[in-house]
């Protein structure tokens, strides 16, 4: 048996597991924290920060983060609102996200945070760095222009023996995402299509098909991210 | 009290923008009594013949008649506002930065695989031709730039509630479906 704790996150008391990570159990009680990276109970990689809280005053990531005891949680405040704004703002400047363009557009997580958040536009300026389009495997398209460097697929999309489709190469601002062209030369339809679905913005894109959920009936047209989870709130 | 005059202009914009301003129906006959127009391909008026309350421009700038153009906006406006993901980040046309104009040109009038004869390999270069910029730029990074409004093209309803809004100093609630970056 596992012992439960209680929290509270803005003020209202929750209860828990101990050590189950905290944008979890968030959202099992209908508090929305806004993830990138992040994907339930896939190992953590606490890489994208949009989920940072503030936990007894510290700055930590909530997908990292285990829940424990008289753990105070503040999540939306205005500052830690800001903070992600700034961070979605600094993903858009640092790649080339041209949504008019994207096959992702009215899907897409990163997109959908920019207007949750209300983003007119990026206090830090545009990049606009030369980055190329992978379309050498013949199931998927790797648009490196997108990639937000979150690892979801190359934590994910593996193959039966475990072996990773999708990997980085490079450092720091060469940092760019590459898939493995003999592993996916097989790749199954599932997988490519799954593929698809865990990427948050449009970097991984299944070839053949594209632009078939019509605009007005897409995930994030009608309604803001997290109001899903929201709902939950008891 | 004379109505408050507006000013439009799509530089290297598709006029999209100005094609949704269009699109709020028959508000353009309330528009019309709520504002007037100067500077804008909507009345054709071609310069500036008064100082302007709203500027209204679309498309990043990608040449230096942009950049003149712009500059002129911002020079006779009060308020500037960055209409369509063109003029708020460069737009599909800022797609060719990070790659060196010669390379665009050489691309679009020698090597391209649509181009047809060349034997010469001429490329544009006339002193009447604008000079293409070395990248797009989005507006705010050239002038200061008051307000935006997004999307692709902005949606009817955000353009006039927006102009609304700045016109009768009322409070600008603007609901989730209208802030859209495509």
């Amino acid at each position: 048996m596992s012992e439960k704790v209680k929290f509270t996150i803005d003020g209202k008391e929750y209860e828990g597991e101990k050590g189950r990570l905290l944008v979890d159990v968030a959202a099992e009680n209908g508090v929305y924290i806004p993830v990138l990276c992040h994907w339930k109970d896939v190992k953590p990689a606490g890489s994208c920060r949009i989920c940072t809280v503030k936990v007894n005053d510290r700055y930590m990531t909530a997908c990292t983060t285990p829940i424990d005891a008289n753990m105070t949680v503040e999540n939306k405040t205005p500052e830690l609102e800001d903070i992600r704004k700034a961070i979605v703002e600094m993903l858009f400047v640092e790649g080339n996200h041209f949504c008019p363009a994207c096959e992702k557009s009215g899907d897409c997580d990163l997109q959908a945070l920019g207007y949750l958040y209300q983003m007119m536009v990026p206090r830090f300026p545009y990049a606009f760095e030369r980055r190329e389009l992978d379309a050498k495997s013949p199931k998927i398209f790797l648009e490196k222009n997108r990639c937000i460097f979150c690892k979801r697929c190359i934590r994910m999309i593996k193959d039966d023996k475990g072996r990773s489709f999708f990997a980085f190469k490079g450092r720091g601002k060469h940092l760019e995402i590459t898939i493995d062209e003999k592993l996916a030369a097989n790749i199954s339809e599932e997988l490519a299509q799954e593929a698809m679905k865990i990427c948050p913005v449009g970097a991984i894109l299944r070839k053949e098909v594209g632009f078939s959920t019509p605009i007005g009936q897409r995930k994030y047209d009608k309604v803001p991210i997290g109001s899903d989870i929201e709902v939950l709130q008891k | 009290m004379s109505k408050p005059i507006v000013a439009t202009a799509s530089l290297a914009g598709c006029f999209g923008c100005h094609m949704s301003l269009l699109d709020i129906d028959d508000r353009i006959l309330k528009l019309i009594e709520l504002v007037e127009f100067n500077k804008s391909p909507i009345d054709d008026i071609k310069t500036f013949t008064k100082h302007c309350d709203i500027g209204l421009i679309e498309g990043g700038v990608c040449n230096t008649e942009n950049l003149h153009v712009l500059k002129d906006f911002r020079n006779n406006c009060k308020i500037l506002i960055s209409v369509g993901e063109c003029a708020i980040m460069g737009g599909l046309p800022a797609m060719r930065n990070g790659i060196s104009v010669r390379e665009c040109l050489e691309e679009a009038y020698i090597n391209g695989v649509t181009v047809g004869e060349n034997k010469k390999k001429i490329m544009p270069n006339d002193e009447e031709i604008p000079i293409i910029t070395d990248k797009v730029y989005p507006l705010h990074e050239i002038v200061k730039i008051d307000y935006y409004l997004p999307g692709c093209p902005p949606r009817a309803d955000l353009l006039w509630q927006a102009v609304v809004a700045l016109v009768t100093g009322d409070e600008l609630n603007i609901p989730y479906e209208l802030i859209k970056f495509d």
